[in-house]
């Protein structure tokens, strides 16, 4: 079996250690890079994602690197706002996205119950079985600090519940996403980027 | 700084939400958190990571979250410098930024204070505490944790009146500080107002509540915590 590497893309974005630190913890060594070469040739690459989707596909396009993603035949896991940019476009900013999801990312609704940003631990129902998973009871709790999400819709392999259900989990051929921060999700989130490192090409 | 890396470790591990890391005498003092523990302390906690203390621009944010930090929470410097809120919104997400306020009351309203990390130095801000916290959240603040001065350190309980008439002009999520001396303080402010987590500090650090009790005891009174 392949060797994992793991390639975490150089979105600009300044709070990329959480993730770092989440390998390390979990014994894999991580690269954070711009260079397509070492994105192509890692055996599962992480999107990251902070700030808003508008800067963070400015950024991508700058370094070259939207196509070099969409050409990825490796296991790819985009994380929060990484999940969003793998979509058609989002409404924050009417951003147009990296377009390998055929999805949107909608502005969560506001209520004096469900206030947004999301910021906190939330329930995340599996839907679809799926490796990822794997270890994971259904209706775990995971971190969330968002305010767009992808409606729920047939790529979701889990929802969470805001004042609309939304797509917590997403699978799309190797492309895979969360909503919610796996590195700061306790032993859930550990095991579910133990799991995604298990996918193989 | 032994005792800070076995104690967030230890909080991690028994089941807290999310830990805070307060510097409160930066300010005053007129110094930045101290770095090197920020990077420690991440590297051994896998829940969230919030940093407070001292942080006045946006160099001083991202050389915290570099370290490991999820969150920055900001107070007196955003009160100097209210734009300071914005700034930090636009180039790290309102996600990331937390707007500390501590807050006392005066006469029949509640006013904001600066510089409560030092007793000598503390001093009343021009702003009303709802004002302050209207004026943030427009500036892109995406949390407000709100320490109700008149109840901390007392071990009385929540400042269930305050948070109540404050909730509603808060709309991002509203955390409670100040005033936690039991378990049935946790459960009164969650059954009485809509704020999304309780913080407490001295309770936890004395022993005198344990997080696991302190969960069960609120899954079992039907609030929904991650146990």
């Amino acid at each position: 079996m392949a060797r994992t590497s793991v390639a975490i893309i150089d979105s600009g974005g300044a709070n990329i250690a959480s993730l770092s630190n989440a390998f390390d913890r979990l014994d894999v060594s991580s690269t954070l890079t711009r260079d397509a070469a070492t994105i192509t040739n890692a055996s599962h690459v992480i999107l990251p994602g902070v700030g808003t989707a508008a800067d963070a596909m400015q950024r991508l396009d700058e370094s070259r690197l939207s196509g070099v993603i969409k050409n990825l035949k490796q296991p790819v896991l985009g994380i929060c706002l990484g999940m969003q940019l793998l979509a058609r476009s989002s409404e924050e900013d009417n951003t147009s996205c990296l377009a390998i999801v055929p999805a949107t990312v909608n502005k969560l609704a506001a209520t004096p119950g469900t206030p947004v940003p999301n910021m906190g631990w939330c329930r995340v129902n599996q839907v679809v079985p799926h490796e990822l998973f794997s270890g994971i009871a259904d209706n775990s709790w995971f971190y969330f600090a968002h305010s767009f999400a992808l409606a729920a819709g047939e790529y979701a392999l889990a929802t969470a519940d805001h004042e609309n259900a939304f797509t917590a989990v997403m699978a799309h051929e190797n492309f895979f996403g969360a909503q919610f921060h796996p590195e700061r999700s306790a032993e859930a989130g550990a095991r579910f980027l133990r799991n995604f490192l298990e996918l193989r090409s | 700084m032994g005792d800070i890396l076995e104690l967030a470790e230890h909080y991690s591990r028994s089941g807290a939400d999310e830990l805070v890391f307060y510097d409160i005498t930066a300010s005053p003092d007129g110094r930045t958190v101290d770095r090197s523990w920020v990077s420690r302390v991440a590297k051994l906690i896998n829940i969230p990571f919030c940093v407070a203390g001292g942080i006045r621009s946006v160099a001083d944010a991202e050389e915290i979250l570099c370290k490991g930090a999820d969150k920055i929470s900001v107070n007196s410097p955003a009160l100097e410098r209210p734009e300071l809120i914005s700034a930090l919104a636009k180039r790290f997400g309102s996600q990331c930024v937390v707007l500390g306020v501590d807050s006392l009351r005066v006469d029949s309203t509640w006013q904001v204070y600066q510089y409560t990390g030092d007793a000598s130095r503390s001093t009343r801000s021009s702003y009303t505490t709802a004002d302050w916290i209207t004026r943030a959240q427009d500036l892109g603040a995406g949390e407000v944790v709100l320490n109700c001065m008149n109840q901390d350190g007392v071990r009385k309980g929540y400042d269930i009146e305050q948070l109540s008439v404050i909730q509603d002009v808060c709309h991002v999520p509203l955390v409670a500080s100040g005033g936690a001396g039991s378990i049935e303080d946790f459960a009164e402010v969650f059954e009485k107002t809509r704020v999304s987590a309780a913080l407490a500090a001295s309770v936890f650090h004395d022993d005198d509540i344990r997080i696991p009790d302190l969960k069960a005891r609120l899954g079992n009174a039907g609030i929904e915590v991650r146990l």
